[in-house]
């Protein structure tokens, strides 16, 4: 069954085309990942499938009812705001004491309850972010590049995180990954974005090859796979499709 | 001392609290939202309000009210293009400012007293002034107390609260309609050009010593009142002007605010 189908979806920004032709559909408890160039329209497919971007046409169907659990890129947060994580995991429904923090600790973000958000690392907000989105129990988990300015063991522990939190939920989860090549081992499908979709496939295990865990780095455990692109076309300069 | 508690400073009193009640729970969030332009073009737009008012021979509250609600809408409007906002926003403050000025000149009624519409008259506020200021400041605590986890939300960031299911631009548009509603029930005693600086100053002044957004609202309110029935009183001996003694009391306190808190950041 589906959670989420997109059918020839077309969104304009600020009167330019960023994505075009672009179907896509996430069924019950797959990882989908999204991969692509900066400026190929991968966090615009987030936002709208959020309703936050309002498409020029195509469709975006939710499973009726559908809980979502986004995590954006980065959270700006006003430095004027005064916010502990504990008050933000209660926006906008409050929760109890005990669920926010079985979500903190399944984010990897235990204790973290008492600390100003405007005080976090980059890494801790994100963290924080997941654990609201958990809070919500999703049955589609979107992920905007949550690993950027993570380094490799730091991503791949993440992704960890992420399988297991798979398992406890059977939630479905769409991720964008700012790597091209590099992706979380368990993702069902890989999709490359570059405003249409451009080709989509499995990921290759990678974790026995011992030049590829000198490449990634040790204490990966696996968690990271190869995306090998195959494209039936080329893009030109402005982006066009080139046959 | 006996000058203190003649009605007529009772009243002032009870206007200067008045306007920190109503100011505070919106307040923070121009602050958190960066609207201080926002405030401008709204406040200053409401002079010409006060001109439609004396022209038409309307109850003050029923020419300025329906000007500062258009000014909302309007620029509700331009922060949902987000293009070249302050520019925008510049361009309807002043334009709105200067229009009411040139309005007020050619109105009998008002081109003697501007000077009381521009920074305010608290001393002049009468008992009907009052119950509407205290009624209009109640709703609007209900009014943000009902909208607080929407608001607050969408004001952290506007993605996650569309993903929760909760529409930001209405959030806004709520939020422009409370402040356009506060600036015509303070435009008499703090005038156009001084409401928004009790938006901003007494929430500000409140930031270094809150841990929660909640807290931040009662700090507010605190430093407000401080400040209005401090400038009163200032105001009262020194015989200075009463809403522009508010607001340098106001400034005073957050100056120091903001030099405790850093020293006490300092030090931890």
């Amino acid at each position: 069954m589906n959670v989420l189908e997109i059918t020839d979806l077309r969104v304009d920004l600020g009167g330019r085309p960023v994505l075009h032709d672009v179907d896509l559909t996430v069924a019950a408890g797959e990882i989908v990942t999204i991969v692509g160039p900066n400026g190929s329209g991968k966090s615009t497919l987030l936002r709208t499938v959020i309703g936050a971007v309002r498409p020029v046409a195509g469709t975006i169907w939710r499973k009726p009812g559908l809980r979502l659990g986004y995590v954006p890129q980065k959270l700006a947060l006003e430095p004027t705001l005064p916010l502990n994580v504990r008050r933000f995991l209660d926006l906008p429904r409050r929760v109890n004491d005990a669920d926010a923090a079985h979500a903190l600790a399944k984010a990897g973000a235990a204790g973290l309850e008492r600390r100003q958000i405007a005080a976090l690392s980059g890494g801790q907000v994100q963290r924080v972010l997941l654990a609201r989105a958990l809070l919500n129990r999703p049955e589609l988990l979107l992920l905007d590049e949550a690993t950027q300015g993570l380094d490799q063991p730091a991503a791949a522990n993440f992704y960890r995180r992420i399988e297991e939190v798979r398992a406890e939920l059977g939630c479905a989860v769409l991720m964008v990954s700012h790597e091209l090549h590099v992706v979380m081992a368990a993702s069902d499908r890989v999709i490359c974005l570059n405003g249409h979709v451009c080709c989509a496939g499995r990921p290759e295990q990678v974790a026995d090859a011992p030049e590829y865990q000198a490449l990634f780095g040790t204490g990966t455990g696996g968690a990271l796979a190869l995306y090998r692109h195959e494209h039936g076309h080329s893009h030109d300069e402005a982006g066009e499709v080139c046959q | 001392m006996s000058l203190l508690l003649t009605p007529f400073l009772i009243r002032a009193a009870l206007a200067g609290l008045g306007v920190a009640l109503a100011t505070a729970p919106l307040g923070v969030f121009v602050v958190w939202r960066r609207m201080a332009y926002f405030g401008d073009a709204i406040s200053h737009g409401a002079l010409l309000g006060v001109a439609l008012a004396l022209a038409a021979q309307l109850p003050l509250l029923w020419g300025v009210l329906p000007v500062t609600v258009a000014l909302a809408l309007g620029v509700a409007g331009l922060a949902g293009r987000g293009v070249a906002i302050d520019t925008g926003l510049g361009v309807v403050a002043h334009g709105a400012l200067a229009l009411g000025l040139v309005a007020a000149s050619f109105t009998p009624g008002l081109r003697g007293d501007l000077m009381a519409w521009l920074i305010g008259d608290i001393l002049a506020v009468g008992p009907g002034d009052l119950a509407a200021l205290w009624l209009g400041g109640a709703g609007i605590w209900a009014l943000i107390a009902w909208r607080w986890p929407a608001l607050l939300l969408s004001s952290i960031d506007a993605d996650l609260a569309v993903a929760s299911g909760i529409n930001p631009r209405r959030e806004r548009l709520i939020l422009m309609l409370a402040l356009a509603l506060v600036v015509a029930l303070a435009l008499k005693i703090v005038g156009a050009l001084l409401i928004s600086a009790l938006l901003i100053i007494p929430a500000a002044a409140a930031r270094p010593w809150a841990r929660s957004p909640e807290r931040m609202v009662a700090l507010a309110l605190i430093l407000g009142a401080l400040s209005a029935l401090g400038g009163l009183g200032v105001s009262v001996l020194a015989d200075s002007p009463a809403a522009p003694t508010i607001v340098s009391v106001a400034v005073a306190i957050f100056a120091l605010s903001h030099m405790a808190g850093a020293l006490r950041g300092g030090r931890g």
